[in-house]
């Protein structure tokens, strides 16, 4: 059967799910920071998701996701051995790892998951790495153990305080910036729009560069339709051929909240009508 | 009927295409013009004079066997109707449907000075769509020449010069970055103008027929590179058309509710979004839209934003062509043009858009435009437009399709430096044979003259095969 099977899913939290796909030919070229787009079958859209990780060997890549729609839903759903019926990739630009010295990680939320390749590849190549993970409540945190193993330094916060200091995680980044004695050559950081924006004002006085994924909504992922365009402070770029990454102080970020939100009626819809539809297969 | 004189063929009027009354078919994506049946078609064939020397055939892009297929359609010989359509095309439901040709065969046709010319392209698609359904004339391949050919895309150049190497018994893989094969064919032009069914079916018989395999999802450049793939294939040709969308530098073209007339058409076609919630991909339009330009694609975009509103909203809306020259200078097919006027498109001509503008949450809420006129004409011989200065004015708008053209995408040069580009980005190819800079690289159609025909994709993609055939077994 046409498409590419699903070899190994796993809960990484509540709303978090992990999902190892085989996809040769995604694989064999992946880099970290680069990006798919798949789609579930006939009737589906399509829709960016980050190379959590990638096997050359197995052949597989690994993509975590939130289930926030109805795509990411219903892939929730499938189990090993199901078929995603297109996955096309590797996109983007691979991110740019080198030895800058002290840097800083901030994932939030499911950025938790591609922050962690980065931080990894960051250490490896010999820089202090700082990590910083937040999310709303206890449960949405993860991989605190992975991130510890490639980080010098980890700090974890929640919304609420259910777990780790209760703040954003701006907070903290704020203080180790502060920090005179410290010396903080750049900044990453991933998660929900919003949180980046208050990264990117953050880290803005500072003037540290900082680089942010942008997940904006997308179609083809090859620069065909400019559905996925930002305006950063050189013009107008397509994240999906000149990202995912971009220094964050050049982006409009109004702009790109606003450009978010254009099909959120549309998205609630479809998301209302296939759990729906799943109660009703259900009875 | 056979042996009429000419007096009599003459005299016969240019049958007239049945389509859906507009009203209705503004509430739905169905095709427009519902095709010739047998009779009519054999009567439009009779008033074909069968010229010594064909004007028509001339004028054709690809040289179609004009005189020789309508001569076997009237004497009721489909098959050899087809047979003599696929010499020279082996898309004809798809051209017959799409071709310009009150610019090409019809055009140049003799029957025009006297009356109106031969419906050729109706013709042609009516052997097109007997061959769909009889399947009469199957692509035979030669022996296996064991040699590989690497085809980038999928849209009409590719296809063709995919479908010639097969004949050629070469063995062909065709990469295509989207989850399906036919280009601007199943992602741009709509299924009410060119069903889809069309396309797939064609597809579907080449890889039959000549065991063609298409792999999809397959972004060269990104995937593969180019060089990737003259390493491990005989020859390559490259089909990647002109994907990539121009927006205009005015301001507000970031607001909510401006597109590109790529993103619409894509939401459109290539994704069902007309079909939403029961296909996933959501597609928005105002009760007033604006798409500038005036080629195919904004004929395109702007009948489709009108059948979308019929489903969306139960009062009146209205959709604007806006256009910076007259209506002689519009470059889409006269059947569009034709088409969209009958179904209520407004036409704003010799207006140009200066700014859109934006309401308090970033929508759009109208476009400001100026007049313009018509000057000398400028280095493509056509009439320079310029403002008028004073004439500015706003229309009130709540979505902005834009449809200014396209330019070839980049990503397949990534790794591919020693590929000679003009500065328009297009691949600099030998215009007879499609023979590239690169060694065992040949290019063709929108990649190599920027946005231009399917049929002038074909003839180049058919040109190349030739070529690379030659080179293969040279
Ligand atoms: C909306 C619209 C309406 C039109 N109407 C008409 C009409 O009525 N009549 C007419 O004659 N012409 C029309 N045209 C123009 C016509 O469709 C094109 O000239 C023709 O399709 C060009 O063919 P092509 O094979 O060069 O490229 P395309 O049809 O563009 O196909 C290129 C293919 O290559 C793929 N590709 C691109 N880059 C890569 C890559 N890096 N790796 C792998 N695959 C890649 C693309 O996804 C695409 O499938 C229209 C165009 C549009 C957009
Ligand atoms: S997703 Fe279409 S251009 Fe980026």
């Amino acid at each position: 059967m046409k498409g590419y099977r699903i070899l190994h899913k796993e809960a990484i939290s509540d709303v978090t799910k992990l999902i190892v796909v085989e996809a040769p030919h995604v694989a064999r070229n992946a880099k970290a920071g680069q990006f798919v787009i798949i789609r579930i079958d006939e009737k589906g859209e399509r829709i960016p998701l980050t190379i959590a990780d990638y096997d050359k060997d197995e052949g597989s890549i690994t993509m975590i996701f939130q289930e926030v729609g109805k795509t990411t839903t219903q892939l929730g759903s499938l189990k090993v051995g199901d078929i995603i019926l297109n996955i096309t990739g590797p996109l983007g630009h691979p991110s740019e790892i080198q030895n800058y010295g002290s840097v800083i990680c901030v994932g939030g939320g499911v950025g938790i998951a591609p922050i962690y390749p980065i931080a990894r590849a960051l250490k490896e190549a010999g820089n202090h790495v700082i990590s910083i993970i937040g999310a709303r409540t206890r449960s949405l945190i993860f991989w605190e153990e992975k991130l510890k193993a490639v980080s010098d330094e980890l700090v974890v916060c929640t919304d609420d305080g259910s777990y780790g200091r209760k703040c954003l995680v701006t907070e903290p980044l704020k203080e180790i910036l502060s920090d005179t004695k410290r010396t903080i050559s750049r900044v990453w950081a991933i998660g929900p729009a919003i949180m980046m924006k208050f990264v990117a004002s953050t880290t803005e006085p500072f003037k540290i560069p900082t680089i942010v994924s942008l997940n904006t909504i997308m179609i083809d992922g090859t620069g065909m339709c400019g559905g996925c365009r930002v305006s950063l402070k050189e013009g107008a770029k397509f994240v999906c051929v000149d990202g995912p990454e971009f220094d964050a102080h050049t982006i409009d970020w109004e702009l790109l909240l606003r450009r978010l939100s254009y099909y959120r009626d549309e998205e609630t819809y479809s998301l209302q009508r296939y759990k729906h539809k799943c109660n009703l297969d259900n009875l | 009927m056979s042996n009429l004189t000419k007096k009599q063929r003459m005299e016969i009027k240019r049958q007239v295409m049945p389509v859906q009354d507009p009203k209705t078919r503004i509430k739905n994506f169905e095709e427009v013009a519902l095709g010739y049946n047998e009779e009519t078609a054999i009567l439009e064939a009779q008033r074909c004079l069968q010229c010594k020397k064909p004007l028509c055939v001339e004028a054709c892009p690809v040289g179609v066997r004009i005189p020789q297929f309508i001569k076997a359609l009237r004497e009721k010989d489909f098959t050899l109707a087809v047979q003599e359509m696929k010499i020279k095309n082996n898309l004809p439901a798809i051209c017959g449907r799409v071709c310009p040709q009150e610019t090409q065969c019809e055009g140049s046709c003799i029957m025009g000075k006297h009356s109106s010319p031969v419906a050729i392209g109706r013709l042609e698609r009516y052997i097109g769509d007997y061959e769909l359904a009889h399947r009469t004339c199957p692509l035979q391949k030669t022996t296996s020449t064991g040699k590989k050919v690497a085809v980038v895309g999928s849209g009409p150049s590719g296809l063709t010069c995919a479908v010639d190497l097969g004949r050629f018994g070469h063995s062909v893989t065709i990469f295509e970055s989207l989850h399906v094969a036919g280009g601007v064919l199943v992602y741009g032009i709509p299924e009410f103008r060119l069903p889809k069914r069309v396309v797939h079916s064609e597809v579907a018989y080449a890889m039959d027929c000549l065991g063609i395999e298409i792999k999809t999802d397959h972004v060269i450049g990104r995937t593969l590179t180019l060089k990737d793939l003259t390493d491990e294939f005989d020859a390559v040709f490259i089909g990647s058309g002109a994907g990539l969308p121009q927006f205009l530098r005015i301001s507000g073209i970031n607001l909510n509710g401006v597109m590109s007339a790529n993103e619409f058409l894509t939401r459109v076609n290539l994704m069902m979004g007309y079909l939403f919630p029961e296909y996933d991909t959501p597609v928005k339009v105002g009760k007033r839209v604006a798409v500038i330009g005036a080629g195919n694609v904004a004929m395109d975009a702007a009948r489709c934003s009108l059948r979308l509103q019929s489903i969306l909203y139960d009062s009146p809306c209205e959709v604007y062509i806006i256009y910076r020259r007259s209506r002689q200078e519009v470059p889409a097919r006269q059947e569009e043009v034709h088409h969209a006027e009958e179904e209520g498109i407004v036409f704003h001509y010799l207006t140009n858009p200066v700014e859109i503008l934006g309401g308090n949450n970033g929508e759009v809420k109208a476009i400001r435009c100026i007049r313009m006129e018509l000057g000398e004409p400028d280095n493509t011989g056509r009439k320079k437009p310029i403002p008028i200065p004073n004439t500015e004015f706003e229309i009130e708008v709540d979505t902005v399709i834009v449809a200014l053209g396209t330019s070839p995408n980049p990503l397949i040069f990534i790794g591919a430096d020693e590929l000679q580009r003009t500065r328009h980005g297009t691949v600099v190819a030998d215009p007879l044979t499609g023979k590239t800079s690169l060694q065992k690289v040949w290019a063709g159609g929108d990649v190599v003259t920027g946005a231009a025909t399917v049929i002038s994709a074909m003839g180049a993609g058919k040109r190349s095969a030739e070529d690379i055939h030659r080179y293969l077994i040279g």
